[in-house]
């Protein structure tokens, strides 16, 4: 008597790969457009970002219909929280916002990875990454999606701090400026793009400062 | 009103088919202090005179963004206001998220008017004291109505409530043929002089008004202080003894209020839709 199997799945895995880069007073966030099912590509012009207020933007891969879902929902409890204090919500109140929300449907998923990239109440760049349960950590940098495990360990290399154990000691890493981070999120997104299937098409790179919001593209190979 | 022996309930009618508990909660209305609201094709101003109890408090907020789309001004029992200022929100981000569109005018008020029946009808219920002056866009236009407490809605092109609102009214209905064609500050400023009318003499200043707009491509939002002095001196509403009272003159003056006004053509010369003298209304 073998266990049964579902034979139908509610989630889907439209692929893709999210990056976000903190500094010391500007955020990168960044995501590829393809939106792909199976072996297959549904299109490759689907931005997965979103900005969610004045100085929170999210970018999500996984299931985009959990995604969006996910968006309307935050949208929407945005709005009521602008109604009641006439302002809008700060970075870190938007992510503990996001992982209670994520949380609430612990049960039943939103199959969604995120990474929430703004500027705190001081200005700083802020990112939170966070699992699909709403999990949640405050880091310089982050990477989630099916080109994650390419990203990171190579975001790890260039950004993270040497440990203090080390010989000869080393300065902390020196912050990058907003074009060096910039370039560095390009470079990744290429590289990754070479090796993951369900990465690729077009960039799509939000950077955040206190001058406002900035949207630029970039092609990635389209195979 | 005098007291009778059928005003104790709302769900008690009285032999001549009245329910005395909705007309006191119209009477509340009539307590508040003046709202008014105005609109044109592309416009819909908010206007409301917010005087604050004492010179140690801040005065209480009349006029709510609803939505991008929508704002509400009230007057009557404030806390009521507030309550279904909520209601509005709630109902109107609902729709959004549901149709991915913004929640019509018409559709709004309808809701509110049937929320307001309900507590007429309820022997544990009271009506809602607070008349509340609903001003939105939407695909089929401007559009400005007035919500009673009895669970009544009415559009309007130009209405005034709360205390000495019927100066007001006075003068938006000497007025309102032309407002559908103004351009969004003379609207304003039609505002602002129904605003001055409920003053009854005292000097109109922006610390004492709130006005708020909404229109094609531009979002609901409260104008600031500033802006409202500015627009103020600009008109040169200054406060008039006469008041209502000025009896329009059949001279080729472009409107009665020039002779009560600083008589520059600057503010004259933005509006030759007032060369009409009212008294050929």
């Amino acid at each position: 008597m073998t266990k049964q199997q579902a034979n139908w799945s509610p989630y889907d895995n439209n692929g893709g790969s999210c990056v976000a880069i903190a500094g010391a007073d500007y955020c990168v966030i960044a995501a590829d457009t393809r939106m792909s099912t199976g072996y297959s590509i549904l299109t490759r012009e689907y931005s997965k970002i979103c900005k969610l207020a004045e100085k929170s933007v999210m970018a999500s891969s996984g299931f985009q219909a959990d995604v969006k879902a996910l968006q309307k929902h935050l949208a929407a409890r945005h709005l009521i929280y602008q109604h009641q204090h006439n302002k809008h919500m700060s970075c870190p109140a938007m992510a503990q916002l996001l992982s209670n929300t994520l949380y609430y449907k612990r049960f039943f998923p939103y199959y969604a990875f995120n990474v929430l990239g703004g500027l705190d109440s001081e200005g700083k760049g802020c990112v939170y990454t966070y699992d699909a349960v709403g999990s949640y950590e405050r880091v310089g940098y982050s990477a989630q999606g099916s080109g994650s495990t390419l990203i990171m360990p190579f975001l790890d290399n260039q950004l993270k701090s040497p440990s203090p154990l080390l010989l000869p000691a080393q300065d902390a890493v020196t912050p990058l400026s907003e074009l060096e981070a910039v370039d560095l999120i390009k470079t990744v997104f290429a590289s990754a793009t070479e090796r993951d299937i369900y990465t690729g098409d077009k960039l799509e790179i939000v950077v955040l400062n206190a001058d406002g919001i900035r949207r630029e593209y970039m092609e990635l190979r389209k195979d | 009103m005098f007291r009778n022996q059928y005003d104790t309930d709302v769900t008690t009618w009285s032999p001549a088919g009245r329910l005395f508990q909705v007309e006191y909660a119209m009477e509340a209305v009539k307590q508040g202090s003046a709202a008014i609201g105005l609109r044109s094709k592309t416009h819909v101003v908010l206007a409301c005179v917010n005087k604050a109890n004492s010179e140690l408090s801040s005065h209480q907020k009349k006029i709510f963004k609803v939505d991008d789309h929508i704002g509400v001004a009230i007057a009557g029992l404030t806390a009521d206001g507030r309550v279904l200022s909520r209601y509005m929100r709630s109902e109107c981000i609902n729709y959004s998220f549901t149709y991915e569109s913004p929640l019509p005018v018409g559709r709004l008020v309808v809701q509110l008017a049937d929320k307001a029946q309900v507590c007429t009808q309820r022997s544990w219920k009271r009506p809602y004291g607070v008349g509340l002056l609903v001003a939105g866009l939407d695909e089929s236009g401007a559009h400005l109505y007035y919500n009673c407490p009895s669970g009544n809605y009415f559009e309007y092109q130009a209405f005034a409530i709360g205390s000495r609102s019927q100066a007001a009214k006075t003068y938006l209905e000497r007025r309102f043929a032309n407002f559908a064609d103004s351009s969004r500050d003379d609207l304003i400023k039609d505002a602002l002089i129904a605003v001055r009318e409920t003053l009854q003499g005292e000097t109109l200043k922006s610390s004492i008004c709130t006005v708020a707009v909404v229109g094609v491509g531009e979002a609901f939002h409260v104008l600031d202080q500033d802006t409202v002095q500015q627009l103020i001196d600009a008109f040169e509403i200054v406060g008039e003894p006469e008041g209502p009272a000025a009896e329009p003159e059949p001279e080729p003056e472009p409107e009665p209020d020039a002779a009560a006004e600083e008589g520059t053509t600057a503010d004259q010369g933005a509006a030759p839709d007032q060369g009409v003298a009212p008294m050929d209304i």
